[in-house]
């Protein structure tokens, strides 16, 4: 029998597993479980993986199925779905908080808003915009100054940014937009 | 038809896989840190999108072979890639003109494959057009930057167009696998890519302060039908060593 708690329950326990590169934000927090469903006792966690090549999606799988194991839960199904793709516009509130916390600058603005200037792209000036051009709002994670700069477009994992800040001259990561 | 489509998605799987091979080359001596995790993260991306086409291609034939299979058990015959990505790394202008003309045809042909009738190629594409965009966005940054820098810079990135520009022809040629997926919609004409794709090289060409090749010069053709530049051989040497000397090794 199949109950609401239940199923509470396994969101509960997902919410503790980590993302394996930033441990400080579970996968719930990050978005990318997308749906959680328990049919004649066999439980399917539908997760949708972040990038393409991001070597954390394997380890998160294997995760997910041993936190559900460890709570007694046998049989777990992990589906992935990759349309619609993921977006750092799922990250949660407190996942944004968190990503602070810890020292890095979470994403800002909507990825949804800036796929529709994609055609824009490959264009040239005035709209083109330079991928060291910090985005607007931008501050820094650990003294909280806008004198920020992007130092990198691609940093140490697929999702992030290098960025330094003038102010207290500390660099730090930054979570594109996505 | 299924034959067709499998052919497709060998182009599409071994084109990404190529280029990542490629990039990868690179990893350890780019030259400035922040160009080397550049190339890594987008060999990443490639290879990331590689593994959903050439799955995808896997279970259209039917046959049993997954991605692996695929990647490191087929010789330079039976790879579908673009000669474009094949082509050895050079100098960094030599490389980063690959990566332009690459991107900026990926992204056009990513946009079309979002609405293609086949809902997993658009799923896939859906996907990596968001990764895509990021990489035009540096390529294209760096050719204005290397082209309206010094003099010797403009001439290293002016001879590697030059000397890539060959390879161009074969984005756009279609043929009959292209034809077949094109009457059922999964596929749109990749011909009508060249003019949007010439008009946004122009632009760039223009701030950069570079001359576009002649885009009605001879073109090489053969990647997508199987017949390689000798580069190939080597090439899957090195990836393939491992699967080869000990098939079915696991990390």
């Amino acid at each position: 029998m199949v109950t609401a708690p239940v199923h509470e329950q396994i969101w509960a326990w997902l919410g503790e597993v980590e993302d394996p590169e930033i441990p400080v934000i579970s996968i719930v927090d990050l978005g990318i479980v997308r749906d959680v469903r328990v049919d004649d006792g066999i439980c399917t966690v539908t997760i949708t993986p972040t990038y393409s090549g991001c070597p954390a999606t394997e380890v998160i799988a294997r995760d997910v199925v041993q936190a559900l194991e460890r709570r007694g839960l046998h049989g777990v199904r992990l589906e992935t779905r990759i349309a619609p793709a993921w977006t750092t516009d799922w990250i949660s509130d407190d996942g944004k908080r968190k990503l602070r916390d810890y020292g890095i600058a979470p994403p800002l603005g909507s990825a949804a808003e800036q796929t529709i200037r994609l055609d824009q792209i490959g264009r040239g000036a005035p709209r083109r915009r330079s991928p060291l051009e910090a985005p607007p709002g931008l501050e820094c994670p650990h003294c909280g100054s806008t004198q920020v700069r992007l130092t990198s477009p691609f940093g140490s994992t697929p999702c992030k940014a290098l960025a330094r800040c003038d102010a207290c001259l500390e660099p730090f990561d930054y979570f594109k937009c996505h | 038809m299924l034959d067709d489509k499998f052919e497709y998605l060998l182009r599409l799987g071994d084109t990404g896989l190529v280029l990542s091979q490629r990039l990868c080359e690179w990893v350890g001596k780019g030259p400035a840190l922040e160009e080397d995790m550049a190339l890594a993260n987008t060999a990443l991306d490639l290879i990331g999108q590689a593994r959903m086409w050439l799955s995808y291609a896997g279970e259209v034939e039917g046959l049993g072979r997954d991605e692996n299979t695929l990647a490191y058990r087929r010789d330079a015959h039976a790879y579908r890639n673009l000669l474009l990505v094949e082509q050895a790394n050079g100098s960094y202008a030599d490389t980063l003109a690959r990566q332009y003309l690459f991107d900026s045809w990926h992204l056009l042909l990513l946009q079309t494959l979002t609405r293609s009738a086949d809902e997993r190629i658009a799923a896939i594409a859906e996907k990596a057009i968001k990764e895509v965009a990021y990489h035009l966005r540096r390529s294209r940054d760096l050719i204005v930057r290397l082209g309206d820098g010094s003099q010797e810079s403009r001439r290293l990135i002016q001879d590697a167009f030059d000397e890539l520009w060959m390879y161009t022809g074969e984005l756009f040629a279609t043929d009959a696998v292209d034809a077949v997926l094109d009457a059922q919609r999964i596929v749109a004409d990749a011909s009508q890519l060249r003019e949007p794709w010439l008009a946004q090289l122009r632009e760039t060409f223009a701030e950069a302060t570079l001359t576009l090749p002649d885009p009605d010069a001879w073109m090489q053709t053969g990647g997508k039908q199987g017949r390689h530049s000798e580069h190939m051989g080597y090439l899957l040497a090195e990836m393939q060593f491992l699967q080869r000397a000990y098939p079915g090794a696991q990390w």
